[in-house]
């Protein structure tokens, strides 16, 4: 089960991330994401309410890697708990992709990149 | 059959016989008066034979047309005019011969050749009227109730009765016998009253029903007129004051005169009837279409068909939405492609009127209307949707030429023909889902049948440790995938991997790796090289939302040493001897097909552990340290560590059933949810 809720704040995105990101509940987050970096530059993910995150939701930011970094979009993820964190490290994707811990420090990693 | 035979031929002969005896009995009687002498045989005699003769041929026509259910009303019908035909010219035949014997003789008369003539008449009387008589009782049993049959058989045996009247030898206008042929009227006309089976013929059955039922009364009235014209005197047996034959013939006339007059009322009927007949068998066709074999179109065309009929409609088409493919398209009736957008639209411009629904289907804008055109050839058109499970899927528009063509009847019928075609198409639906879900088995079982021949059925390896490996699927097919390569008797390379997602996609990808592995393998690679040409390979065939992780253990008897690379892969465990604390292998490590470009070997690094005798290394996918119960916990990688401490001394077989034993108590009644590898490799004490 997923909800996904967005706002903007200024010229930020925020989608917010809540729930159980599985096989099925995975293609709405895919379509979210693909929807909005049509549209938009800055992108800030609230993973506040993500309780768990399997391999093929870790396939969703995995797909967007290379297509953000060469339209110049910039996503950050914020919030993250201590078990989803460790899911995004053992695979590396922490390598890749911007983690912070409040939306401030993402608004600001975002603004600074 | 057999027996059926017999009982006709035993019946014909005694009719046959005694018919004879009568007859042989009349000529000797009438011999014997005309010459005046005695003939010594009682008065009665011929009467007796008489009713022999009558219940015969009432057995043999009982026999023989009763239990004939197949033959229907029209063939009955014709089979009593035929038998008429051949009486009537039968008789027809022997009355010149009677003229040619009576106009020789001197006295003007030869009442011997009389008799015989009449008796042979007579004989051909009681046949055809008995006959009719069987067939008319068919006709009054078309839909038969309990009181009518008794009533029925009531009438028949006073009709035997009568035949007793005989010895009386009453005159025709005697007060009893003309009650009795009065009782036997106000039965006929009562059992005339049940004529539904004319309501079941149609227009050209009622016309020749009409015409032979006039031409058997015709015979009638000719039987009963040479029966009448007959010099009673010389006659011995004279028909005519037979009261049997007379209300034989007064039930069967009437039968048949009311019979033509009911038929005549009905013949503008008909045609209703004929076409409510047809309605039904349209329906039972719509209803009925799964059994037959017909698909979903010829639903559609059964369905137009019909309701062209039914509203007699002078053009029509069907719209078919087909939500999968986009596209749609229609059946036509005597309208041109070209003419539709141009009437469509209209239509959509005319006034027009809502069709309440009475369908449970209440709640959706029904858009079934009449609409009444202006300025075109059709002067109204009818336009009902189909429905299936809530959604439409075409729609029926029926046209006529003449302005208010549809009535309410009509609406209804219609509205019956949508529904009964959106059930039969919604059952088509419905079992080819069922189907396509069953090949869909099928095929995941051929994908079970191959992926598990990817997955090692012997671990060959350096004989320096012991290992175990144990492996499961959450669906029929998984993603997991573990190798092992000997590579000499000092070094072994093990790979365990995890293809993103389940099921078929899954085992694809798994065998791609085996592939790679088993190529690379041989190039006596470092793990780190063998993960960036393993990346650069699977970049090429992975789908944009798939990745591997893969762990490879190098592993060296020499040096004692094994050599590793992890590829976003779950941490393996490590266990020195002795020692009292696990470690996990969780160093620098990026998943394959992440990074589909040069970039991948910076994330990825070759790392080196030293091993000793009795060491634990535990391979594992996170099938089981993500295994979640019904609570969502997860198993986790502290339990995983307990459990393989607590293990430590055990045989590598014991602590893997130990681990998949608590993986299965943690997980209770719910089977793991993903797929899970587990293997255990543990240096001898010797190396």
């Amino acid at each position: 089960m997923i909800t996904i809720q967005t706002e903007q704040e200024d010229d930020f995105y925020i989608i917010k991330v809540i729930g159980e990101v599985d096989a099925s509940s995975s293609i709405h987050l895919d379509n979210k994401i693909g929807e909005v970096i049509k549209s938009h530059k800055k992108i800030l993910v609230d993973c506040h309410n993500l309780k768990y995150i399997s391999s093929a939701g870790l396939g969703v930011f995995m797909s967007y890697i290379n297509e953000m970094e060469e339209s110049e979009i910039k996503m950050v993820l914020f919030a993250l708990s201590q078990k989803v964190r460790n899911v995004f490290q053992i695979l590396g994707l922490d390598q890749l992709i911007n983690m912070v811990e409040s939306k401030e420090e993402a608004k600001k990693l975002v603004n600074a990149v | 059959m057999a027996r059926k035979l017999l009982q006709l031929r035993i019946f014909f002969a005694t009719g046959f016989i005694s018919w004879f005896v009568m007859t042989a009995m009349i000529l000797v009687m009438s011999f014997a008066r005309a010459n005046q002498i005695s003939h010594g045989l009682h008065e009665v005699l011929p009467d007796i034979f008489f009713i022999l003769f009558f219940l015969s041929v009432f057995s043999f026509y009982k026999v023989r047309l009763g239990r004939s259910r197949d033959a229907n009303l029209q063939e009955l019908l014709w089979r009593i005019f035929v038998t008429g035909l051949i009486a009537t010219i039968a008789s027809l035949i022997l009355s010149p011969i009677e003229n040619l014997f009576v106009s020789h003789s001197r006295s003007g008369e030869n009442p011997l050749v009389t008799n015989l003539i009449y008796n042979i008449n007579v004989g051909l009387i009681t046949a055809f009227f008995i006959s009719t008589f069987i067939v008319w009782e068919k006709f009054i049993f078309y839909q038969k109730s309990k009181r009518l049959i008794i009533t029925w058989r009531i009438f028949v045996y006073f009709l035997f009765a009568t035949l007793f009247f005989t010895f009386f030898k009453l005159s025709i206008f005697d007060p009893y016998y003309l009650s009795i042929l009065g009782i036997i009227f106000i039965g006929s006309v009562y059992f005339s009253a049940n004529l539904k089976w004319v309501a079941y013929l149609n227009f050209k059955q009622k016309w020749k029903s009409i015409l032979l039922f006039v031409l058997i009364i015709v015979y009638q009235f000719y039987f009963i007129h040479f029966m009448y014209i007959n010099q009673a005197d010389i006659l011995i047996f004279n028909a005519i004051q037979n009261i049997t034959i007379d209300s034989l013939f007064i039930f069967i006339f009437l039968y048949a005169f009311i019979s033509v007059l009911v038929i005549l009322f009905n013949l503008p009927t008909s045609s209703v009837f004929e076409k409510k007949l047809e309605e039904i068998i349209n329906f039972q066709r719509l209803s009925q279409s799964r059994n037959t074999g017909k698909n979903e179109q010829e639903v559609y065309e059964i369905l137009l068909e019909s309701s062209i009929s039914a509203v007699l409609a002078d053009a029509a088409w069907l719209e078919k939405n087909q939500s999968k493919s986009g596209e749609s398209s229609r059946l036509t009736y005597k309208i041109k492609e070209e003419d539709i957008s141009g009437l469509t639209q209209i239509i959509s411009k005319s006034k027009t009127k809502k069709i309440a629904s009475s369908d449970p289907i209440k709640n959706l804008k029904s858009d079934r209307y009449i609409a009444t055109l202006k300025n075109n050839r059709f002067k109204s058109v009818l336009v009902f949707p189909i429905f299936i499970q809530n959604e439409i899927v075409g729609s029926l528009i029926l046209l006529k030429e003449i302005s208010d063509g549809f009535n309410e009847e009509m609406i209804n019928i219609i509205r019956t023909f949508v529904n009964q075609a959106a059930i039969s198409i919604e059952n088509f639906k419905l079992i080819d889902s069922a189907l396509e879900n069953e090949r869909y088995i099928k095929e995941l079982n051929i994908a079970k049948t191959v992926q598990r021949s990817l997955l090692p059925t012997h671990l060959d390896h350096s004989g320096f440790f012991d290992i175990v490996a144990y492996s499961k699927s959450a669906d029929e097919v998984g993603g997991d995938y573990y190798d092992i390569y000997k590579v000499d008797e000092n070094r072994t390379i093990v790979i365990i991997g995890d293809v993103s997602g389940k099921g078929t996609s899954a085992a694809f990808h798994m065998s791609q790796l085996k592939g790679i592995f088993h190529s690379l393998v041989q190039l006596n690679l470092s793990s780190r090289e063998f993960m960036v040409y393993a990346n650069k390979a699977l970049a090429q065939g992975l789908d944009k939302n798939s990745f591997i992780t893969a762990s490879i253990y190098n592993i060296d008897r020499h040096s004692r040493t094994i050599e590793f690379c992890r590829a976003g892969h779950c941490p393996s465990l490590f266990l020195k001897k002795d020692s009292k604390e696990p470690t996990y292998f969780l160093g620098k490590g990026l998943g394959l097909g992440i990074l589909r470009n040069n970039e991948f070997q910076e994330y990825v690094n070759n790392d080196r552990i030293k091993f000793n005798a009795g060491d634990l290394l535990i391979l594992f996918t996170d099938g089981i340290t993500e295994a979640r119960n019904i609570q969502g916990k997860e198993f986790g990688y502290d339990r995983l560590k307990k459990l393989v401490l607590k293990n430590a001394d055990n045989s590598p077989e014991g602590m893997k059933n130990e681990i998949i034993g608590a993986l299965y108590d943690h997980c209770e009644s719910k089977a793991p949810d993903d797929d899970y590898t587990l293997i255990i490799i543990k240096f001898s004490k010797k190396i």
